[in-house]
């Protein structure tokens, strides 16, 4: 995208006049309100912003943002967004999608857009369910999810988004969580990076899935749980408050992390490691870190931009357009052409 | 063969048209063969006609029946709308291109034959016992049969060539003799080759030496008995500057014909299928008439970007084959439901499924004008042959930018190969249809995205309006404002909406394409039967009969007229490569007692075939007993393949 003036908004201006009709409790509530809040803070503009969404309950976003909208089919608002940026690449595109629209039929879509680095904001709300269609499991439900399409539970292994990003050659990997305050944080981070910024966000269904983040989303116990990664500042979770600081120490010998207790929040000397967003072997690591032993990575886990698609595209249109002048006439009579003049045939 | 009169002065014989067809295997290079003698045919001022006819498999195992690819050129000084039912020459580079092609030869025809091919191996891959160039079967033929592989390998052995290598210019020494046979001057296939070998000038060299010894056979070897030197006069034509051209040529040129016409930027969303990956092919060349062209992942993000570009103010377009087109689906139903232009080009092939890749059929008419979820009018126009193909595509664009709509472009395997003389038009007398944008509205009124115009249409508005933000989606919307609305009332004013907008379309009053207004019987086609149906109906029409050929070009909407039209004649045949969808979509219209003759053997009708389907409708219906069942085609012709 192209720096583009900066205007001053309010929350409202964001707002549109129809009925947002989420459950009641929805985490999306939060995300819209996030977004909402953090626009005006970018200096965005609302005329020159496009929401671009697939089909599911997240998928509903651009309806409730003052902005350009565009619901578009299952699993394909990476193709429609890529279209709108190589139309315009003024434009600042967001797009929403969800763990079954943009990893389950929209997979494809979503690594390809990864892959070519179309220049824009990709948020996926993983609530690890079907909502929209009443409560089937997802491609990232945990084993063994019960639902009304898997009744002894499910058997597939989930995917992982971010994995599935990095993996796609994804140049930005985000996390956040719909209610958490560092939310803004990760998306103006999401949107001051030029190319394509993945940033899934756990969003809490408080019908089919209630509470399934629980584990490390619940307010109480957070940041013994939540992993909040900074560039250039050292892994530390926990407090001395709630069990005493902690931080990631790398075990060279077997390639792997370690929990290690950080005494006086002394991280240098407990051997933590500095994070590194630009480091992705690093990424991939982190995005591979098991719950449970280890805390949940949040915030900008990598960050290391690198050419755009549009960018490309546009400089090898203008290339093979230097010199040459687009006349209709010489190139319909290109090649080899002959003249008839009368009933006889000249060749020329 | 066609009319035979004595050119004394020349000593050659003079035929008004010619039907010759090169057959070898698929990594003979006929196809390139076939496309220099084209460009030499046309230079020389002859019509034409061409059907390449290739194989799925890009090298298939050598010598074997399924690896025959086959190129045929029909011309001559008079018009010709046909690559022609049977050839008067056969050129045949190895025993499998001769089985596969020997039960079309026109009788007495001339075969020539590369006996340096018809080794024991070859013909034991062709299942020949006995090698038929020595076994008295190809009697009723003329028959020349010489060692053109050895005759090669001498040629350019002055290049230091590997046998391998050296064979690969076989097809050239062919194309020279077939330039000796048709006095067609060499240099431009010399200026040619040399452009194609700028690298490799050992290689466009040797090339050359095949091609000047394959001329300086048929001079100098005296060839008594069948081959005989040829001459063909310059068709009559319309004055003007001519170029021989594609269907897939055809359609890029029309698309961006059109798009400046719209005076928007073009977005091409492909995706590489068989036939029509072509187009993406000649659009990803044209950067500088600001096409974008973007090959997408699959058939559905091709549609669904171009869509993307629509919205964002571009002319979308997308393109596939029929199993392409069946992914679009889903999407071109939200193109109809969020009402932005767009233009899906189908060149249809045998189907279902992936059915006959290289073939051609137009099987895909239920598919274009029925086949999505809902209520979901699609306006579907076709292309009769290569040339009409650039008409056609403005037309698209013309109508899917004046009506808000996406539209779809029929042409078929056969067109989009194909290649006829084009007399090349001239872009100022197109009438420019120019998109105007919504980028303000007047003081105090309020924004309305689904207002329509007086045509049906609703705004365009391109992200980056100030004031204008709206949003747009599957879900249906309200009568005006656009937002989400399921009421009852508003889902049926809007299925009645989309539905008036469509058929509201303004269509030319349809024509008679060949013959009287009124008659006994109109002969009704769409798409690329348009040249055998032409050709059948003019025979008939010369016989005395009353007969008429109607081509319809705009399958969705009809043309106003084309039931009156249809009601001054007492019967109506259509013959089609499929079993008879516009015949089904005709009598449901027009509720007409439309006859139908079909054929889905993946290859086009013959003027003969036609001929006489036209005869027996003729004898029977307007003898006044009614047949009981549609008429479709034992196919002959066909036989041997």
């Amino acid at each position: 995208m192209n720096e583009l003036t900066k205007i001053e908004t309010t929350l409202k201006d964001w707002e549109t006049d129809q009925e947002v009709r989420w459950c009641p409790g929805c985490g999306d509530y939060a995300i819209l309100k996030a977004v909402q809040r953090t626009l005006p803070q970018l200096g965005c503009d609302p005329k020159n912003t496009v929401f671009v969404s697939g089909i599911g309950c997240s998928s509903r976003f651009p309806y409730y943002m003052e902005t350009y909208g565009f619901h578009t089919i299952h699993g394909r608002a990476p193709a429609f967004a890529t279209g709108i940026k190589l139309a315009n690449p003024d434009l600042d595109i967001w797009m929403v999608t969800g763990d079954g629209d943009g990893l389950s039929i929209g997979g494809n879509h979503l690594m390809h857009v990864l892959r070519r680095n179309v220049n824009m904001q990709i948020m996926l709300f993983n609530n690890e369910i079907y909502g929209l269609t009443k409560g089937q499991y997802s491609p990232t439900s945990r084993e063994n999810t019960r639902s009304p399409s898997t009744p002894l539970g499910s058997v597939d292994h989930p995917a992982n988004p971010c994995a599935f990003a990095l993996g796609s050659g994804a140049r930005f990997v985000g996390r956040g969580i719909d209610v958490s305050k560092n939310l803004p944080d990760v998306l103006k981070a999401a949107h001051a990076h030029q190319g394509a910024a993945f940033i899934e966000i756990f969003q809490n269904c408080i019908v089919y899935n209630k509470d399934v983040f629980d584990d490390f989303a619940k307010p109480k116990g957070a940041d013994q749980q939540q992993l909040w990664l900074e560039h250039g500042k050292p892994m530390l979770f926990g407090s001395e408050k709630t069990g005493g600081v902690k931080g990631l120490k790398l075990n060279a010998q077997t390639l792997s992390f370690e929990v290690v207790d950080v005494p006086d929040g002394d991280a240098e000397a407990a051997g933590v490691l500095v994070h590194d967003a630009t480091n992705r072997m690093l990424a991939h690591m982190l995005v591979e870190l098991p719950f449970g032993e280890f805390p949940m990575p949040l915030g900008v886990i990598y960050d290391d931009p690198a050419t755009t698609y549009e960018a490309v595209v546009h400089d090898e249109k203008r290339r093979a357009s230097e010199g040459k002048t687009a006349s209709l006439a010489n190139l319909l009579a290109k090649g080899q052409t002959w003249t008839v003049s009368g009933t006889a045939a000249d060749p020329i | 063969m066609a009319t035979q009169t004595a050119d004394k002065q020349a000593e050659k014989q003079k035929l008004d048209s010619m039907v010759v067809r090169f057959a070898g295997d698929s990594g003979d290079g006929m196809q390139l063969t076939g496309g220099q003698f084209t460009l030499s045919t046309a230079l020389a001022g002859n019509d034409l006609a061409t059907f390449p006819d290739f194989p799925a498999e890009i090298r298939a195992p050598q010598g074997t029946l399924f690896g025959v690819s086959a190129f045929q050129i029909n011309f001559g000084s008079r018009q010709i709308n046909t690559a022609g039912d049977a050839p008067d020459v056969l050129v045949a580079m190895n025993p499998a291109a001769l089985k596969v092609n020997l039960s079309s030869i026109s009788p007495g025809g001339l075969i020539i034959a590369d006996s340096g091919a018809f080794t024991k191996r070859n013909l034991e891959k062709a299942h020949y016992e006995v090698n038929p160039l020595e076994d008295g079967s190809l009697a009723k033929f003329d028959l020349l049969a010489f060692d053109i592989s050895e005759l090669t390998i001498e040629a350019v052995k002055p290049y230091g060539l590997g046998n391998k290598d050296a064979l690969r210019s076989k097809n050239m020494w062919t194309l020279g003799l077939a330039l000796w046979m048709f006095d067609r001057p060499r240099e431009p296939i010399h200026e040619w080759l040399k452009d194609k070998f700028k690298s490799k000038p050992d290689i466009a060299d040797a090339n050359i030496a095949a091609l000047d010894a394959g001329h300086a056979y048929g001079e100098t070897a005296e060839l008594s008995g069948p081959l005989k030197q040829v001459a063909m006069d310059p068709v009559a034509a319309e004055p003007g500057l001519y170029r021989t051209i594609t269907g897939a040529e055809s359609v890029s040129l029309g698309l961006v014909a059109g798009a400046q016409l719209a005076k928007l930027p073009m977005f091409f969303g492909g995706y590489p299928i068989t036939p029509a990956s072509a187009i993406l092919h000649h659009l990803a060349r044209l950067k500088e008439f600001d096409v974008t062209t973007f090959q997408a992942e699959d058939e559905i993000a091709a549609i669904c970007a171009a869509i993307g570009a629509s919205y964002a103010g571009q002319l979308g377009v997308t393109s596939s084959s029929g199993p392409g087109i069946a992914l679009k689906t889903e999407a071109m139903g939200l193109g109809i439901m969020v009402e932005l232009p767009l233009v899906i080009v189908n060149s249809q092939r045998g189907g279902p499924s992936t059915g006959l890749p290289t073939k051609t059929e137009q099987s895909d008419l239920y598919q274009a004008v029925y086949g999505r979820n809902g209520d979901a009018p699609l306006p579907v126009v076709a292309a009769r042959s290569p040339a009409d193909a650039f008409e056609v595509a403005i037309e698209a664009c013309r109508i899917a930018t004046q009506y808000m709509t996406p539209v779809m472009l029929l042409t078929d395997g056969y067109i989009a190969n194909a290649a006829e003389p084009w007399k090349v038009p001239d872009p100022a007398s197109y009438e420019p249809f120019p998109v105007t944008f919504m980028d303000s509205l007047p003081d105090g009124e309020e924004f309305l995205p689904y207002k329509r115009d007086a045509k049906g249409a609703r705004p365009w508005v391109k992200p980056g309006t100030p004031g204008l933000m709206h949003r747009v989606g599957g879900i249906e919307k309200h009568e005006t404002t656009g937002n989400i609305d399921y009421s009852p009332d508003n889902h049926q004013r809007m299925t009645q909406l989309r539905s008036d907008k469509v058929t509201g379309i303004d269509v030319p009053d349809q024509e008679v394409s060949w013959g009287e207004d009124t008659g006994d019987l109109v002969v009704v086609g769409w798409g690329s039967t348009y040249g055998p149906i032409k050709q059948a109906v003019n025979r008939w029409i010369e016989k005395g009969a009353k007969v008429s050929h109607v081509h319809v070009r705009h399958i969705w909407p009809l043309p106003q007229n084309l039931g009156t039209l249809l009601s001054g004649f007492k019967h109506v045949l259509m013959p089609e490569m499929n079993t008879g969808q516009f015949k089904t979509l005709l009598r449901d219209q027009l509720l007409i007692d439309a006859e139908s003759l079909t054929k889905t053997s993946g290859q086009p009708f013959q003027i003969a075939e036609l001929e006489d389907a036209i005869g027996r409708c003729l004898e029977e219906k307007c003898a006044g007993r009614v047949m009981a069942n549609d008429q479709q085609l034992p196919n002959t012709a066909e036989a041997g393949q």
